[in-house]
C-alpha cells in the first residue's frame, strides 16, 4: 500500500520526464523534415548553408516553380506506374489470400511459403534476368513492363496481408455462404471482398509507396522519357553544383502523393466492418 | 412449399486426420417433417454429424440420403438444405433485406419472387421495420431472427440448426424456443437441431437422439427417453436435476441400499435375481412419507434450494456412490449444482419436494420410495435392467 502511494506520488514527475525525452527524440528525427520545409519555402537568393536553420524571411514558391518542369514528366510516369501496380497487385493478392485462408486446397501449406519466399529476393539479384525477360517480351519500351514487374513483386506481401486478414474472419460466415448456395467466386466477391477494405488500405499503401519509391527497376527497365520521378529527382539532386532549394523542393513534391495516399486510404483502417455478423 | 422429405443417415462415420473418430457408425432416420434434436455433452460429435448433413464436413464412411437422393458426396450448394449457425454468421456488409435474399439470389430466383418471399418471411418474423438495417444495428434477438429468416426464406428441404439459441440470454431463449416450435408446426419442414441443453432437446424435439463419444445411445420421443433410458448415460444426461444413483444389491425380490429394502416391481426379471446393481431414482421420484405403507428413507438435508413452488433438498445417503465414466460424462455437461454429486464419499441425493413441505437444514426428513419409480442398471455395462 505504501509503495503504491509512493509510486503514485512520483508518477507525474516520471511521466513528465518520459514525455520530455520522447519529445526531444521526436525533434531530433524531425530535423531533416524541418530543413526540407524551410529551405524549399525560402527565396532562392537567401538559401545558404550558414542560414539553413533559420526560418524563411518571406515565403516564396520560386523553388517549386523552378523544379516543376523538370519533374512533371517523371511525376506523371510514376502515377501511371504506381496506381495500376498497387490496385492490380492488391486485387490479385486478395484472391490469393482468400483461397489460402478460406478455401483451402491440398498443398496450400506448401504454396503459401513459396509465394512468401518472393519477398526475400533482392531486386539486384534478379535484375539482369528480369531485364532480359521483359526485353524479350517487348515490354521494355514503355511503362507496361515496369508495371508488370511491380505487380508481381508486390504479390508476396499483398498475399500475406490478405491471407492474415481473411484468416481472422469467422469460418461460419464462409460456411453460411456455401450453404446459401455460393461457390468459391461468389463467396469471394459477395462475402469476402465487402469486408476487406481495411486489408486493401494496408496493401495499397504499401504497394503504392514501394512502386513510387522504386529507383532501380525504373531506371533499368524504361527509356528516358518513361523514367519515374525517383530518377528525375536523382538527376536534380545529382547535378554538379547542388542548388539546395531546388533539391529540397523536388523532394517535397515527390513525397506528396505517398502522403496523400496514406491520408486518403488511412480512413479505411477503420475497425468494425465485421460488426454485427456474429452473436449478440 | 413442396412435400417434406426425410433424412436418412446410414452407418455414418467421421474420422479426422490424426485418427480421432468423432462420429462412429451412426444410423438415424429423420422422418419427413419431423423435428429431430441431437443432444449430448460437448465433444460428442453432434455438431460434426450436422455439418456432414450440410456438406461442410466430408463423410469418412456411410451414406446420407436427403429424400430419395444420395447426397453424401454433394457440395453444400448442391444440397437443398439451410443452416442456422450458433454465431448467426450474418453477412456484415449487407442489409437485412439482402441477408435474407442472398440464398435465393445465389440459387437464381427471379427478383420479384425474391422480394415477395423476403417480405413474407420478414412479416412472419417481425423484421419488416428492420429490412434496411445492417446487422450491426440489430439486437442479439433480432440478429437471431434474421439468421432464422435466412434459412426459412429459401424454403429448403431441411433446416439444420447448430445451437441457434445458445447466444441469447435465458429469458429470450425460452421465448425463442416457443416461437421455434410454432414455426415448425406452421412450416412442417424437416429439421435437425443440435444442442447440448437437454431441456431444449426435451421441449423442442419430436424425437431426441442422444449421442456420446460419437455413438448414438438412444433415439426416442422425450417422454420415453425420460421414462425408459436404455443406459446409465442417457438416464444421467436427461432430466434436471439429474438422476440420483447409488450402488445397491438385489436379492429375494427386493433392492437394498442405505438400510432400506424396496420391493422390485413384480414381473421384472430382477424379481428372482441375486446381484449387484446401480439403482437410479429421479429427484422427483420421492414422496413425502405418510402411512401409505411404502418403504421410507430418512435423510438429513444439507442444502435446501428454494424454487418457489418446489424445493431441491440435497442430502447424503449412507450408501456407496456411483462414479462411472457414463455418469461423469453426463454430469460434466450439467450445471454446477449437479457437480456436487462428485466430491462426497457417500452418495449425495437431490430430492425435489413440494414447496409447502416444511424443510430445515439439519432436521431429519423422511421420504417414501415408490417401487415403480426406480431404475436399475448393470454396474459393468451400464445398460438398463428394467
Amino acid at each position: 500500500m505504501t509503495t503504491r502511494t509512493a509510486r503514485r506520488a512520483r508518477g507525474p514527475y516520471l511521466r513528465a520526464a518520459r514525455y520530455l525525452v520522447l519529445f526531444l527524440f521526436g525533434c531530433l528525427f524531425l530535423l531533416p523534415v524541418y530543413a526540407l520545409l524551410v529551405t524549399s519555402l525560402k527565396d532562392p537568393a537567401s538559401v545558404s548553408v550558414v542560414t539553413m536553420w533559420e526560418l524563411p524571411g518571406k515565403l516564396s514558391m520560386d523553388s517549386f516553380r523552378a523544379v516543376w518542369p523538370k519533374l512533371q514528366n517523371g511525376f506523371v510516369n510514376s502515377l501511371i506506374l504506381a496506381i495500376p501496380a498497387s490496385i492490380i497487385s492488391s486485387i490479385l493478392g486478395a484472391a490469393n489470400g482468400f483461397v489460402l485462408a478460406k478455401w483451402r486446397f491440398p498443398g496450400a501449406d506448401f504454396v503459401f511459403p513459396v509465394i512468401l519466399f518472393g519477398m526475400f529476393i533482392p531486386y539486384q539479384a534478379i535484375l539482369i534476368p528480369m531485364f532480359r525477360v521483359i526485353a524479350s517480351m517487348g515490354l521494355n519500351r514503355d511503362l507496361s513492363g515496369l508495371i508488370l514487374v511491380h505487380i508481381i513483386y508486390g504479390l508476396p506481401i499483398t498475399t500475406l496481408i490478405f491471407r492474415s486478414y481473411f484468416a481472422s474472419i469467422s469460418e461460419e460466415l464462409i460456411e453460411a455462404a456455401k450453404v446459401d448456395g455460393a461457390g468459391m467466386l461468389r463467396t469471394f466477391f459477395f462475402v469476402a471482398l465487402p469486408i476487406a477494405p481495411p486489408a486493401f488500405a494496408v496493401a495499397m499503401i504499401w504497394q503504392f509507396t514501394s512502386a513510387w519509391n522504386d529507383f532501380l527497376f525504373g531506371i533499368v527497365l524504361t527509356r528516358t522519357e518513361y523514367w519515374p520521378i525517383t530518377v528525375a529527382l536523382n538527376n536534380i539532386a545529382g547535378a554538379q553544383t547542388v542548388p539546395f532549394n531546388e533539391a529540397m523542393a523536388s523532394a517535397l513534391l515527390a513525397c506528396v502523393p505517398t502522403v496523400l495516399v496514406y491520408v486518403l486510404l488511412g480512413r479505411f483502417f477503420m475497425r468494425g466492418l465485421m460488426a454485427g455478423a456474429l452473436k449478440g | 412449399m413442396g412435400e417434406a422429405v426425410g433424412i436418412r443417415l446410414e452407418r455414418i462415420t467421421k474420422r479426422f486426420r490424426g485418427g480421432v473418430v468423432a462420429v462412429n457408425e451412426v444410423d438415424l432416420e429423420v422422418r419427413p417433417g419431423e423435428f429431430m434434436v441431437l443432444v449430448g455433452p460437448s465433444g460428442c460429435g453432434k455438431s460434426t454429424l450436422l455439418r456432414m448433413v450440410a456438406g461442410l464436413e466430408s463423410v469418412t464412411d456411410g451414406t446420407i440420403w436427403l429424400g430419395e437422393k444420395d447426397v453424401t458426396e454433394d457440395l453444400p450448394q448442391e444440397r437443398d438444405v439451410a443452416m442456422v449457425f450458433q454465431s448467426y454468421a450474418l453477412y456484415p456488409r449487407m442489409s437485412v433485406r439482402r441477408n435474407l435474399g442472398f440464398g435465393l439470389r445465389m440459387r437464381g430466383a427471379a427478383k420479384q419472387e425474391r422480394e415477395r418471399r423476403v417480405a413474407e418471411v420478414a412479416d412472419v418474423l417481425g423484421l419488416d421495420h428492420l429490412l434496411d438495417r445492417r446487422p450491426a444495428a440489430l439486437s442479439g434477438g433480432q440478429r437471431q431472427r434474421v439468421a432464422m429468416g435466412r434459412a426459412i426464406v429459401r424454403e429448403p428441404q431441411a433446416f439444420l440448426m447448430d445451437e441457434p439459441l445458445s447466444n441469447l440470454d435465458a429469458k429470450l431463449r425460452v421465448s425463442m424456443r416457443a416461437q421455434l416450435s410454432l414455426l415448425h408446426q406452421r412450416l412442417g419442414t424437416t429439421t435437425i437441431y443440435v444442442t447440448h441443453d437437454q431441456i431444449e432437446a426435451m421441449t423442442l424435439g419430436q424425437r431426441v437422439a442422444v449421442l456420446r463419444d460419437g455413438v448414438l445411445q438412444q433415439c426416442d420421443t422425450p417422454p420415453r427417453l425420460f421414462r425408459q433410458p436404455v443406459n446409465l448415460f442417457v438416464a444421467a444426461f436427461i432430466g434436471s436435476p439429474s438422476m440420483n444413483f447409488v450402488s445397491a444389491t438385489v436379492s429375494r425380490g427386493a433392492v437394498e441400499f442405505a438400510g432400506v429394502r424396496v420391493p422390485v416391481p413384480t414381473g421384472s426379471e430382477l424379481a428372482t435375481a441375486d446381484r449387484r446393481v446401480i439403482l437410479g431414482i429421479r429427484p422427483t421420484g420421492f414422496g413425502v412419507a405418510s402411512s401409505n405403507g411404502l418403504p421410507t428413507l430418512s435423510v438429513v438435508p444439507e442444502i435446501v434450494e428454494e424454487l418457489g413452488d418446489e424445493r431441491n433438498v440435497i442430502a447424503d445417503v449412507d450408501a456407496p456412490r456411483v462414479d462411472t465414466d457414463a455418469t461423469r460424462a453426463a454430469v460434466d455437461a450439467q450445471t454446477a449444482d449437479d457437480a456436487l454429486l462428485l466430491p462426497a464419499e457417500r452418495a449425495r441425493f437431490t430430492i425435489r419436494v413440494p414447496g409447502d413441505l416444511p424443510v430445515t437444514v439439519g432436521e431429519p426428513l423422511t421420504l417414501s420410495i415408490s417401487p415403480d419409480r426406480l431404475y436399475f442398471f448393470d454396474p459393468d455395462s451400464g445398460t438398463s435392467l428394467s
